[in-house]
């Protein structure tokens, strides 16, 4: 067999391996959304009320609801990026790994496992925050091709947080160490981007930042695909972001990786 | 496969002059040690002697800051790959997927090992009965005891038909049931031809199962020999009497003239080879006059070994790595 035939042999194994783990403990996938969908029923039910209203015509006309939504979607797909680096902790700090580095396993097999298993496990959950999402009153206007392309962005953006989580995972110490150093990436950036209100509405420095940091052409892509608007340019912008971290994520990966192993 | 071999010139572990840094401690200084195929070797220290490091470096986990080695006539830093697919190890500590059963386990070891389906489920049964695990084969590793988690350790560790095993301390914290249980395992492995690297803190262990012992002290080899040469090297057992007085120790001492008199700790050590009948001996001759404080049975240990080959006891500040 060749080396990249054995390579995508062991990944495939791996992934199968995080899977099971995922099946078996189905607590962790829905601790995982949890938060936003508490994020959800706070801004609908509570702040939305007042946020719309502030908002008006930068809401697009529309419902709170169906601005709010794309936002609490990229949140669950960067609330997945915690289980991610808590599972290659988990691996780090055990003594599996270097079991499988006494094996002629495939070196990224692993971390490939971890990466993957992470955008299945992102598709599951942005889909049961979806359904949720649409029991309280989001109202989408989008095509087959439309949703098709969500979960393309779901996916590339899964994918790119997964090797950030992956790196995280690799340089933490302990599990806890390993969840909050995820913090930043679920709860800081989605709040300092346009997922609950749009750039333009914020003071200028941090208006700056929101407008070109990653999180924000991606949720803006998310809801224009969403809401039938026109996607643009944000689209490519978007991608190309998640390209870019993918590519810094899986660098970092892979020098966290000889760095623990040392 | 697995054909006995006592083809002595084959060598399966070869290592000159390993040695390893960390930060600014030296942990391997120029370390030497071979095995031949078939051979069980055992390398004997204290805690903080090199042999995990040792373990490490020949099983391609780290590489040694100088020296050579070659495992199955490859060598470990330019072809890692080809050594690897030789040899199993199970190391100190657990190295199970503690979120999967036990068979599971078994069959993810198949997987990576790129066996054949129907080959990776008749291995994992085999295995699972071979260890006793049948029972818990649908369990996870946490309703495990001590030794059933080191068992499945091995047997994972055996799904790929390894030529040579390196079994870090594979007996440290297990009741003596079990490992008299892990002894007999690993006595059935030579049997089959298996080539094993063992490494162990009992002088005991060592004696039971190996064909020659490597001691290793502070990073260095003190001694290398078959159990029976290395034991001509350490005092033997003895019964260490330790009394009220000089007066008593005096009497004694003229009543049993083959022991080593101690005036300062007003001790009498005399020789045991024979055990129970030697010690009713030691007992009938030295008869009632002298008033004994204290009797012990001393059976030599890996103190003795390092006190004897090194001029020190085991350090107990140097309890680290």
């Amino acid at each position: 067999m060749t080396t990249l035939a054995l390579a995508t042999q062991d990944s495939i194994t791996m992934l199968g391996r995080e899977l099971k783990h995922t099946l078996r403990y189905p607590l962790i996938l829905i601790a995982s959304i949890v938060s936003p969908i508490v994020m959800l029923l706070l801004f609908v039910y509570i702040l939305g009320g007042p946020i719309g209203a502030g908002l008006g015509g930068a809401g697009r006309g529309g419902q709170y609801v169906d601005f709010l939504v794309p936002g609490i979607l990229m949140m669950t797909v960067a609330a997945g990026c915690s289980t991610t680096a808590i599972n290659v902790c988990t691996d780090m700090t055990s003594g599996i790994v270097d079991r499988f580095r006494t094996m002629a396993v495939s070196r990224g097999a692993l971390l490939t496992g971890h990466v993957v298993g992470n955008v299945l496990r992102t598709l599951v959950t942005t889909a049961i925050v979806t359904g949720l999402a649409l029991v309280v009153g989001f109202r989408p206007d989008a095509s087959v091709t439309d949703w098709l392309a969500v979960a393309g962005i779901v996916a590339a953006f899964s994918f790119a947080l997964a090797w950030i989580a992956a790196a995280i995972g690799l340089g933490a110490k302990t599990v806890a160490g390993a969840n909050s150093a995820s913090l930043p990436i679920q709860f800081l950036l989605p709040f300092l981007s346009s997922a609950f209100v749009p750039a333009a509405s914020m003071p200028v420095g941090l208006r700056w930042f929101t407008e070109n940091q990653p999180f924000t052409p991606v949720v803006d892509t998310l809801r224009a695909l969403l809401t039938g608007a026109p996607v643009g340019n944000t689209g490519y912008v978007a991608l190309a972001w998640c390209a870019a971290i993918a590519l810094a994520g899986y660098l970092w990966a892979r020098a966290a990786f000889r760095r623990a192993i040392r | 496969m697995n054909a006995p071999t006592k083809n002595a010139t084959r060598t399966a572990v070869s290592a000159n002059g390993l040695r390893k840094v960390y930060g600014d401690k030296l942990v391997l200084d120029g370390v030497d040690l071979s095995i031949g195929e078939g051979e069980v070797l055992a390398l004997l220290g204290p805690n903080g002697a090199g042999k995990t490091t040792t373990v490490k470096i020949l099983s391609t986990l780290i590489p040694a800051d100088a020296g050579t080695a070659s495992v199955m006539g490859h060598d470990v830093h330019r072809e890692p790959g080809a050594v690897r697919v030789q040899i199993g190890v199970t190391g100190q500590f657990s190295a199970v997927d503690n979120l999967l059963t036990g068979e599971e386990n078994l069959l993810l070891m198949g997987r990576l090992l790129h066996l054949p389906p129907a080959e990776r489920r008749s291995r994992a049964a085999g295995l699972l009965e071979r260890f006793d695990l049948l029972d818990a084969a649908k369990q996870l590793p946490a309703t495990y005891s001590g030794g059933m988690m080191r068992r499945l350790d091995i047997a994972m560790t055996l799904m790929g038909r390894p030529r040579l095993i390196f079994l870090d301390e594979p007996t440290t914290g297990l009741d003596p049931r079990s490992r008299h249980i892990m002894w007999q395992l690993i006595r059935d492995l030579v049997a089959e031809g298996t080539s094993i690297l063992l490494t162990t803190q009992y002088l005991q262990e060592a004696d039971q199962l190996a064909d020659r012992i490597t001691v290793l002290d502070r990073g260095r080899v003190v001694a290398d020999g078959t159990p029976d040469e290395l034991k001509r090297r350490i005092p033997g057992a003895h019964i260490r009497l330790r009394f009220a007085g000089v007066a008593s120790l005096d009497e004694a001492a003229r009543a049993l003239p083959e022991g080593a008199r101690d005036d300062g700790e007003l001790v009498l050590r005399v020789p045991n080879e024979g055990g129970i009948r030697s010690l009713r001996d030691v007992l009938a001759r030295l008869g009632d006059g002298a008033e004994v404080e204290d009797l012990s049975i001393h059976t030599p240990d890996l103190d003795d070994v390092f006190f004897a080959l090194t001029g020190h006891p085991t350090n107990p500040k140097e309890q680290d790595r």
